[in-house]
């Protein structure tokens, strides 16, 4: 428990460092930025205290939000793939799926890849809806999502396999 | 009362989750609404630190580039140096700023972004260095901004490439008025609306801030005329303008007070009392 704890507190700080210093510089085309912060949310422990898990995930948004300059769009959009993580998890890996026996840090299966895949969609999408916070750019909207999406998958992607945890 | 307390029991991830969920919203709403209700800013001790730390390595990255904005501006000033005695009519710089030197704050950028809707910058000097909200911020090319908060050692700036923000500019060569605002596609471009439909305008022309504003001095530069069209609706022209500056790559800046703000504001406050 302490341990799980821990990691937990390290990700959190490290994840965030590397977005602030290195991805929140990446800007493909001028406005596709991958968002592995979120991360921190999805490698969560799947059975851990949900309160925790919403309050921890409220703070990563809102420091997001003070080096953005953003308001509290980060905050709210990482508050939603909080609370909904539990429905995605079961979207993703059926009704009868043990709580036990889901490692996310493993070799990338269908199921895993769809969980990864509607979890960054959910949190992209209500970012730059609350971002643009204008009917009339819904286009745009779209497009920032999808090619932020695909960005941010595969930043995850290659962050869940350079840093595997160590085989027990 | 028991229920009550087996109620909030049961619910209590769902009632975190909601008041969590209704003060990040009252955050994004507030900020969406009027930029200087902003409480959560990039101008403050831990955010505003970390960005000097990573601005201090990255800006060795850019040194070349600076160092060619300052030869060109050098090269410039050294020209207007040595015509001097020849070209009498030319008016000193500070004079044509409208601004005495002292009201010049000599600025660096720690913090630059350009791929939302709504963009800041983040520079190191703050109202320990007589920075306030409502100051217009330039650099040796055009305009770049208006400050938006400041805190003692920070002040973060409302960008031109934010669609919220609005300045007063003219065509130089016809003095015709419009609002330059921005429409969130090209870091490039921003666009010149309202202009009537008697401007005479031509592919080309220069874009300068306008005298109607308080915020910047009359005459600073802002971009040349790109591609402009007739906007049936309103009777108006939109004209892109290709700024001078590229604000994807800013170093440093001055921030400029206007000598006049302070009595055309008064003068405006006075007048409205009278009605």
């Amino acid at each position: 428990m302490n341990s799980s704890l821990l990691v937990n507190i390290v990700r959190f700080i490290l994840l965030l460092a590397v977005q602030i210093i290195i991805f929140n510089n990446m800007n493909f085309l001028g406005f596709i930025m991958p968002l592995p912060y979120m991360l921190f949310i999805i490698l969560y422990p799947v059975n851990s205290n949900r309160a925790a898990l919403l309050l921890s995930s409220f703070l990563l948004g809102l420091t997001m939000d003070l080096f953005s300059n953003s308001g509290g769009i980060h905050a709210t959009a990482c508050l939603i793939l909080a609370y909904y993580r539990p429905y995605l998890f079961k979207f993703a890996f059926g009704v009868s799926y043990e709580y036990q026996t889901i490692k996310l840090n493993d070799t990338l299966t269908p199921e895993r890849f769809s969980f990864i895949f509607l979890a960054v969609v959910l949190h992209h999408f209500t970012l730059f809806i609350l971002e643009a916070f204008q009917v009339s750019f819904i286009l745009d909207i779209l497009i920032r999502t999808l090619l932020s999406t695909v960005f941010t998958i595969i930043s995850c992607i290659i962050i869940i396999y350079l840093i595997k945890p160590n085989k027990r | 009362m028991q229920q009550i307390f087996n109620f909030i029991y049961k619910n209590s991830n769902r009632l975190l989750f909601l008041l969590l969920l209704s003060v990040s919203l009252l955050l994004t709403i507030q900020s969406h609404s009027y930029h200087k209700s902003r409480i959560i800013s990039s101008a403050n001790f831990l955010s505003g630190g970390v960005y000097e730390k990573i601005n201090n390595i990255t800006e060795y990255l850019n040194l070349k580039t600076e160092n060619d904005a300052l030869a060109l501006e050098n090269a410039r000033l050294k020209s207007i140096l040595f015509n001097m005695k020849d070209t009498t009519t030319i008016k000193k710089p500070e004079n044509l700023l409208g601004v005495a030197p002292d009201d010049i704050v000599v600025s660096k950028v720690i913090h630059n972004s350009f791929n939302t809707h709504e963009n800041f910058l983040t520079l190191n000097s703050g109202s320990n260095d007589g920075v306030k909200s409502d100051m217009g911020v330039i650099n040796s090319l055009g305009i770049v901004g208006i400050i938006d908060k400041t805190s003692p050692k920070y002040s973060t700036v409302v960008s031109i490439l934010n669609t919220k923000s609005q300045i007063n500019a003219k065509i130089k060569k016809s003095n015709h008025f419009g609002s330059l605002s921005w429409n969130g596609k090209n870091t490039g471009f921003v666009q010149l609306t309202d202009v009537p439909r008697l401007a005479a305008i031509r592919k080309g022309d220069t874009i300068v801030t306008g005298g109607q504003s308080v915020i910047f001095p009359e005459n600073i530069n802002i971009g040349t005329i790109y591609k402009y069209y007739y906007q049936e609706k309103t009777n108006y022209y939109v004209i892109d303008v290709k700024l001078f500056n590229d604000m994807t790559n800013l170093g440093h800046v001055y921030i400029i007070k206007s000598k006049d703000r302070d009595e055309v504001n008064n003068l405006e406050k006075e007048s409205k009392k009278d009605e």
